[in-house]
């Protein structure tokens, strides 16, 4: 193994890893105050359970984020220091202001998980909810560094370094507003799929299960929306990409060669040495039509650059399909409950629905790392994009498949224990739940 | 001073703020897993619980202090990032190991209830790594000042990526940066115990650590005198030099004497002077550079507009931060 491929590969698992958590961090507060807040406004001590259920699972799922994260930071510049030299400055105030957001987010975290009886609960909520939003604009300015990444603005190029450097021009790159928008949805989707699917488990043979039933509704309130309306998100994410970076969407679409009104392909096998795409089913003018909104549009192929400015392309093309279709599948299941609650149905008559959320329920996280594949492996061989390759950027530091090595088990084995620990602490039912309380009793209790 | 402070300056000086903050906050939380580790006596489980309950609610918002050091050092001076980051690859790749493993270990251990064996095996790992990640710091920062860092004229692997941190200069301000984090936790945990007996336990500890960290700066000077010269005219030859060490002084006879006479509150005000006195120096022995000896901090500078925007971006973060931070320490820990 390279060291180039090795640095790229510990840079994948630590991103594919941390993402999980990063994830959970912006979607799980959001779940967590409205379940408070539903408690404070009926008096019903499920939904108290539930945000101290969720809080558990917050909290152990933010630690293992908290350190993945720095782990994250200072990868930038173990692995790529050729990189950050060059892009620090451009590119590391969203990166500054990321840390401030993280900051407010710990703190606050710390007086909701730790707070409970020591804060009003008022206070208790309105920390809950600066948790939320700190979280949510974390991720925004993380993805704004990416974006820069993929369309890279705010600088001129002169004898290969950067000059005249405008670090906003930077943040309000072109890519900028749609990737953070399709990625804030991805998180509140993701999270809201993956709760409302454990607790439809539980529900499938104890559908009158009071605690479970009131979960299913707070999750899929976040869930259900941000999955309907992500599609549009990632239209726009796609005609970015169509504008910015032309390689990236003939891998992503498996387009070999320029072409006038090309095709959709749905799934099939990009085959690099022969220059086509096997065994897809084909839509005709569909790609001109979704990424220029003009079936006649031309799209560029793969043949428009040289080979060695080439994508892995059935790498992007398959994890482009996968995502696609698994996040259509989340905006149909998601635009079911959402019809069914609209009218005013109880959802756990509907077993149909309950097996498909339960199905559905690792889909968005699946979208999201298939999602970043698309993302950064279409974005090669450049770090940024046609400014520096990716080789170019890497450390001169031998040997480097022993870190990857070692990130690798250590992740695997922290994957393992969460999953363990999450079992025990949030997965198996309440004992107590089964006896509802009754819904209509107003009076807060306690505290 | 010859000159007014610069921009660059000024972040250079913002970065070792929050260095500070890392070194009071987040170190005292290492330092309180160096004592989990060597937890004794009759009172051991009391021990380790009075550590896990200060450390539990602000462990998260005091790591976040190192990652506002990295993220202002990455990109206000990026060529100093750069540089670090590859020379110190190995003990940095070490010491975030020693981060994850801490913080995922601390927190499984107080999920993981009910299991008392298995919550046995992850404090064990908790205090481990506790102990092991400070001791890498300190080898990274002993290696930036004694201006072994840069590349330039090196060849071959060892000489790049072992030599310039595997002296006894920088393994000594390892076992200081330890001795350091220990003292500080124990002082702490004096005014955190509830019960006297608590309070004597963490006294005793404070004052070992007080006696390790004599013992742990005297050799790092020693071998700073030997391995280090850069470093050794800094801190002796320069000024200021006198009269810093002068306050550092005042400041441990301060700690020690408060120690003694069990006023714990007045112990850890000298304690957190003398650990970032301690920081300060170390910074000013390197002025003006930030990878001595061939990077200063006007050379290895961003752009005006980013070290402006920055300073902006630090003005609005402490304005909304510090008021956040007084609120967590007023809610979960005693004046």
């Amino acid at each position: 193994m390279t060291d180039l491929l090795a640095a790229r590969l510990q840079m994948a698992v630590s991103l594919a890893f941390h993402i999980v958590f990063a994830v959970v961090g912006i979607g799980m507060p959001v779940l967590m105050i409205l379940a408070e807040r539903r408690w404070h406004r009926t008096g019903d001590r499920l939904f108290l359970e539930l945000a101290h259920r969720w809080a558990r699972g917050t909290a152990i799922l933010f630690a293992v984020g908290a350190v993945s994260g720095t782990v994250l930071s200072f990868e930038l510049g173990l692995l790529w220091p050729r990189f950050m030299e060059r892009a620090g400055a451009i590119i590391g105030m969203p990166f500054s202001l990321e840390g401030f957001a993280f900051f407010t987010e710990a703190i606050f975290l710390g007086v909701y998980l730790y707070g409970w009886d020591r804060v009003s609960p008022r206070a208790h909520l309105a920390a809950g909810g600066l948790v939320a939003v700190s979280g949510g604009l974390s991720g925004i300015f993380v993805v704004i560094a990416n974006a820069w990444m993929n369309a890279p603005t705010g600088f001129d190029l002169v004898d290969g370094r950067p000059v005249n450097i405008d670090p906003i021009a930077a943040m309000l790159n072109p890519a900028a507003f749609a990737q953070t928008l399709h990625m804030t949805l991805a998180a509140y989707a993701a999270t809201g799929f993956i709760v409302a699917g454990i607790h439809a488990l539980h529900l499938l043979p104890d559908p009158r299960n009071a605690f479970h039933r009131r979960a299913l509704a707070v999750a899929l309130l976040v869930g259900a929306p941000a999955a309907l309306v992500q599609p549009l998100s990632g239209d726009l994410c796609g005609r970015v990409v169509a504008r910015r970076q032309p390689a990236k969407l003939a891998a992503m679409e498996g387009q070999f060669r320029t072409e006038v009104g090309a095709p959709l392909r749905i799934g099939g096998w990009p085959d690099e040495r022969a220059g086509e795409t096997r065994y897809a089913i084909e839509i005709p003018k569909g790609l001109s039509l979704l990424a220029f909104h003009d079936p006649g549009a031309t799209v560029k192929g793969l043949d428009a650059f040289p080979r060695r400015d080439w994508p892995p392309v059935a790498v992007v093309h398959v994890a482009f399909q996968v995502m696609v279709g698994l996040g259509s599948v989340m905006a149909l299941v998601g635009a079911w409950a959402l019809a069914l609650m609209a009218c005013g149905r109880d959802l756990t008559t509907h077993r149909w629905l309950l097996r498909a959320l339960v199905v559905a329920a690792p889909m968005g996280f699946l979208c999201i790392e298939a999602g970043w594949t698309v993302t950064e492996v279409g974005r090669q061989p450049w770090v940024i994009y046609e400014v520096l390759r990716t080789a170019d950027a890497v450390t001169p530091m031998p040997g480097l498949v022993v870190p990857f090595t070692i990130f690798t088990l250590l992740y695997c084995f922290l994957g393992l224990i969460v999953v363990w620990l999450l079992y025990r602490q949030v997965l198996k039912s309440p004992a107590a739940a089964a006896e509802a309380m009754p819904v209509g009793a107003r009076s807060r209790e306690g505290v | 001073m010859t000159h007014s402070l610069t921009r660059p300056d000024v972040l250079a000086g913002l970065i070792v703020v929050a260095l500070n903050g890392y070194v009071l906050l987040g170190g005292a939380d290492f330092g309180g897993g160096v004592w989990d580790l060597l937890a004794s006596g009759p009172r051991r489980d009391r021990q380790r619980a009075l550590i896990a309950e200060a450390i539990g609610p602000i462990w998260e918002a005091n790591h976040v202090w190192l990652i506002i050091v990295i993220v202002l050092l990455f990109t206000c001076f990026p060529p100093a990032f750069a540089e670090l980051a590859t020379t110190l690859h190995i003990p940095l790749t070490l010491m975030l190991i020693g981060i994850v493993l801490r913080g995922s270990a601390f927190t499984f251990r107080a999920y993981h209830n009910g299991d008392s064996a298995t919550q046995l095996r992850w404090g064990r790992v908790f205090a481990i790594a506790s102990s092991v990640t400070p001791v890498l710091l300190g080898v990274c920062v002993g290696a930036l000042a004694s201006g072994a860092v840069p590349r330039a004229g090196k060849t071959g692997f060892t000489a790049v990526f072992v030599a310039p941190w595997l002296t006894p200069f920088c393994l000594g301000a390892g076992a200081l940066t330890l001795a350091l984090f220990a003292f500080l936790a124990a002082v702490y945990l004096t005014v955190e115990a509830r019960d006297v007996a608590l309070q004597e336990d963490f006294r005793r500890r404070a004052l070992g650590a007080a006696l390790a960290v004599f013992v742990a700066a005297a050799g790092t000077l020693a071998a700073a005198l030997r391995g280090a010269p850069l470093t050794a005219r800094g801190l002796t030859a320069m000024p200021w030099a006198l009269p810093l060490h002068v306050a550092t002084g005042a400041a441990a006879v301060a700690a020690i004497g408060a120690l003694w006479a069990r006023r714990y509150g007045l112990a850890r005000l000298a304690a957190g002077a003398q650990v970032s006195l301690i920081v300060w120096g170390w910074a000013l022995a390197l002025y003006p550079y930030i990878v001595p000896p061939t990077l200063t901090i006007a050379g290895a500078a961003a752009p005006e507009v980013t070290l402006t925007l920055v300073l902006w971006a630090v003005a609005g973060g402490a304005l909304a931060l510090f008021p956040s931070l007084v609120y967590l320490f007023r809610i979960f820990k005693r004046s």
